[in-house]
């Protein structure tokens, strides 16, 4: 009977002992699993598309690397309720802190939403959207001004074409894609006056076959350089080089596709914003709403020169990426339109949002944005 | 569909007493061979799955978490299934009366379409419940007309209805793309041509107490009424009887044409409430992010419901749960997305080939 009580009340202080060990035990436990961040991404296509998303991938993989930081991946997610419920499910099941939503239409309804639902956890999506009168604080926009890198790549291609005419498969005429063309023709003009861009609109982001066909055009029209902007580059760099012309890349390094005629590409460098945000958690400290720029941030880069590139065209992009790092303006006005009308009235800055705003082609420019 | 009717109608002297007992044993023979052939599915699986040096139980450990295991995943699930309910329903109903129609997508985006159109002067006027009721049939009525089309063409020319359907299905899509990057395009949202949102306070919310928006629910009250309809109904049986043999059906003095009609419309009035449901519990307005595949994705799920009503919701339950947990197992295990497609690939061909099991095994033969 005694031996029964006194096992029981043994067992009970042990018991409390023991919860009181674990208790001290685990704070420090669990304090370091507080201080760990994870970062869920979701991309609208494949990682390795040889575009927008496998941009995204490359940096994702180098904040990887950073201590304290798990990253979680989910690709070929659509723009509909399958992207609120991926991005929520890493929220309940993965534990996600941070959610960094790669595709334009992400955004609304499902980001906000989600954002609204989940207060502690940080949201950012990758295109200039957040309103910072209407949208939850907890989310946020970041982006790269990619026209800055198809600027190195005009400067490359206009020293290393023959026929003085650069060919540009274009998906839409936005503003975002148009200042892309701008940029090539302008950096190409400020090392080779002769130097013209010839642009081919396919209508959308992802038409492959037309693709094709435009890039066939472009180098039956006398082009020898072709570059893009389109969602997968793959089928114009591939169609290029197939047919012995050179080629600018965009988005990613399209390098393996055009061993032959690759001259430089534009890229985006998203590890600068995604591992500026780690740190910036790590450190306790809230996220930009608004994270945006071009090469003076950091923020893109050109691929490895290729084959393609002529050695005095390599030494005028290197010159051209320090004087854009030192914020020399690619909009030097006055500037006609195609159309022989006054479109840009003065020198403006790179990141001046009136260049947002584009809706023309520049004098020098073959084709129509209609 | 033929082998029930043979079932049923075979002239066999039977003892009351066996009747529960062998209808019971034949019925058996309907879910046992689909669940053998997944479970089979899920085994030549895992060999892949160890082909590429990953952990099948850990797999299943995931689908499991990711599709079922929690509140969360099971309403995850259940929201992934419900416009693939309706879509089914769109290929399921033509397919009794004889047809393939795999045009479900059109009509899903058309009538999506529509039911954001017919709001746009609505918002803000009439209250939303009306708002929603007139959508609701704007988006049945033109997917109903949609797939009518296909159904007309049918019986009036002669013309294939599963390459009418997928070709308007094309055409649907462009006349969405016209609208929303054309006349009714919302001016203030530049890069992505949509119509005018219809906002929060029209949206349909969700079911109490869950995050499942009501087309899951409309989708099994549909899925019921129309097992119902095709059951039960002198409709549902001149239709059955038009499937099995047209001529004969036309030899009775049956209404082939209009049943065809009919059915093609009902179809597309499935697919086209699927449209007003994205719409007005997803999107919040018509864009390019309606034709999401939905359409496609629901030819599946009636072909291994073996267009049955009352089976779709389940095989879109399941279906529901494996897209849900494809993100979990992608995450945890490093899988690209293909990884559950091959799945859903295993699942439907071993499924199909079970088909030629069906009879073939005594034990689940009446006995007499």
């Amino acid at each position: 009977m005694s031996n029964n009580i006194i096992s029981r009340r043994a067992l009970l202080q042990t018991a409390a002992v023991g919860a009181a060990g674990a208790a001290i035990w685990l704070r420090p436990w669990t304090s370091a699993r507080a201080a760990e961040l994870t970062v869920g991404i979701v991309y609208v296509g494949a990682r390795d598309d040889f575009g927008w998303n496998q941009a995204h991938a490359v940096a994702i993989k180098s904040l990887k690397e950073v201590p304290g930081v798990k990253v979680v991946e989910e690709e070929n997610v659509p723009e509909t309720d399958a992207v609120s419920k991926s991005m929520e499910s890493m929220i309940n099941l993965d534990g996600a802190g941070l959610i960094l939503a790669t595709s334009f239409g992400y955004y609304s309804p499902f980001v906000v939403d989600l954002a609204k639902k989940y207060p502690a956890v940080q949201f950012r999506h990758a295109a200039p959207l957040w309103n910072k009168d209407k949208d939850p604080k907890n989310a946020g926009s970041y982006f790269g001004y990619l026209n800055q890198a198809h600027y190195i790549d005009g400067v490359a291609a206009g020293l290393s074409t023959k026929t003085n005419k650069i060919g540009f498969v274009a998906a839409k005429p936005i503003a975002s894609v148009l200042s892309n063309i701008n940029s090539v023709l302008l950096g190409a003009r400020s090392v080779n006056r002769q130097a013209m861009v010839q642009v081919i609109f396919t209508g959308d982001w992802s038409m492959p076959v037309r693709e094709a066909e435009a890039a066939n055009a472009l180098v039956d029209a006398g082009c020898d350089v072709i570059t893009c902007h389109v969602d997968g580059p793959k089928v114009v760099i591939e169609t290029a080089e197939k047919r012995g012309a050179k080629t600018c890349g965009h988005n990613a390094s399209q390098a393996p596709l055009a061993p032959k005629g690759f001259i430089t590409g534009g890229e985006y460098k998203w590890e600068t914003i995604y591992k500026g945000y780690a740190a910036e958690l790590a450190a306790g400290k809230t996220l930009p709403n608004f994270t945006a720029g071009g090469y003076e941030a950091d923020f893109v880069r050109n691929s490895a020169f290729g084959a393609g590139c002529s050695e005095e065209g390599k030494k005028a992009a290197m010159a051209a990426i320090e004087g854009l790092r030192a914020k020399k303006p690619i909009y030097a006005g006055p500037l006609k339109d195609n159309k022989g009308k006054v479109v840009i009235d003065k020198t403006y800055d790179n990141l001046d949002p009136f260049l947002d705003k584009m809706d023309y082609l520049l004098e020098g420019v073959i084709g129509s944005t209609t | 569909m033929s082998d029930v009717n043979l079932a049923q109608s075979a002239p066999r002297v039977i003892a009351p007493t066996a009747i529960g007992s062998s209808r019971w044993r034949s019925d058996a023979e309907y879910v046992v061979i689909p669940l053998l052939a997944i479970v089979a599915a899920f085994l030549l699986f895992a060999v892949f799955l160890l082909g590429v040096g990953k952990s099948p139980v850990e797999f299943v450990q995931l689908v499991w978490r990711g599709g079922f295991g929690t509140t969360f995943s099971l309403q995850n699930t259940l929201q992934r299934s419900s416009p693939l309910i309706l879509t089914a329903l769109a290929v399921a109903i033509p397919a009794r009366i004889g047809l393939i129609m795999i045009g479900g997508e059109g009509a899903l985006v058309l009538g999506g379409f529509v039911a954001a159109a017919v709001a746009i002067p609505l918002v803000g006027v009439a209250p939303p419940m009306p708002t929603l009721i007139a959508m609701a049939l704007a988006g049945m009525l033109t997917g109903g007309f949609w797939m009518g089309i296909c159904g007309f063409l049918r019986c009036a020319r002669g013309v294939n209805e599963t390459i009418s359907s997928l070709l308007l299905t094309y055409i649907g899509v462009a006349i969405m793309n016209f609208f929303v990057e054309g006349p009714l395009r919302d001016l203030s949202n530049p890069n992505k041509p949509s119509t005018m949102p219809i906002g929060s306070a029209y949206m349909v919310g969700p079911i109490p107490g869950t995050s499942v928006h009501w087309g899951f629910l409309f989708g099994l009250v549909l899925c019921f009424l129309l097992y119902l309809l095709m059951s039960r109904t002198t409709f549902g049986f001149a239709a059955r009887v038009t499937g099995g043999n047209f001529r004969a059906a036309l030899a009775q003095g049956l209404p082939v044409g209009k049943l065809i009609v009919a059915c093609s419309a009902i179809a597309g009035a499935c697919a086209g409430l699927a449209g007003f449901f994205e719409v007005a519990a997803i999107q919040g307005r018509a864009n390019a992010s309606l034709a999401a595949g939905y359409g496609f994705t629901g030819i599946l799920v009636a072909f291994l419901a073996r267009h049955n009503p009352l089976v779709i919701p389940p095989v879109a339950i399941m279906f529901g749960g494996i897209v849900a947990a494809g993100g979990l197992v992608q995450r945890r295990m490093g899988l690209p997305d293909a990884t559950v497609q091959v799945l859903e690939g295993l699942i439907f061909v071993v499924l199909l080939t079970s088909e030629t099991l069906y009879g073939r095994f005594s034990i689940f033969k009446p006995r007499a």
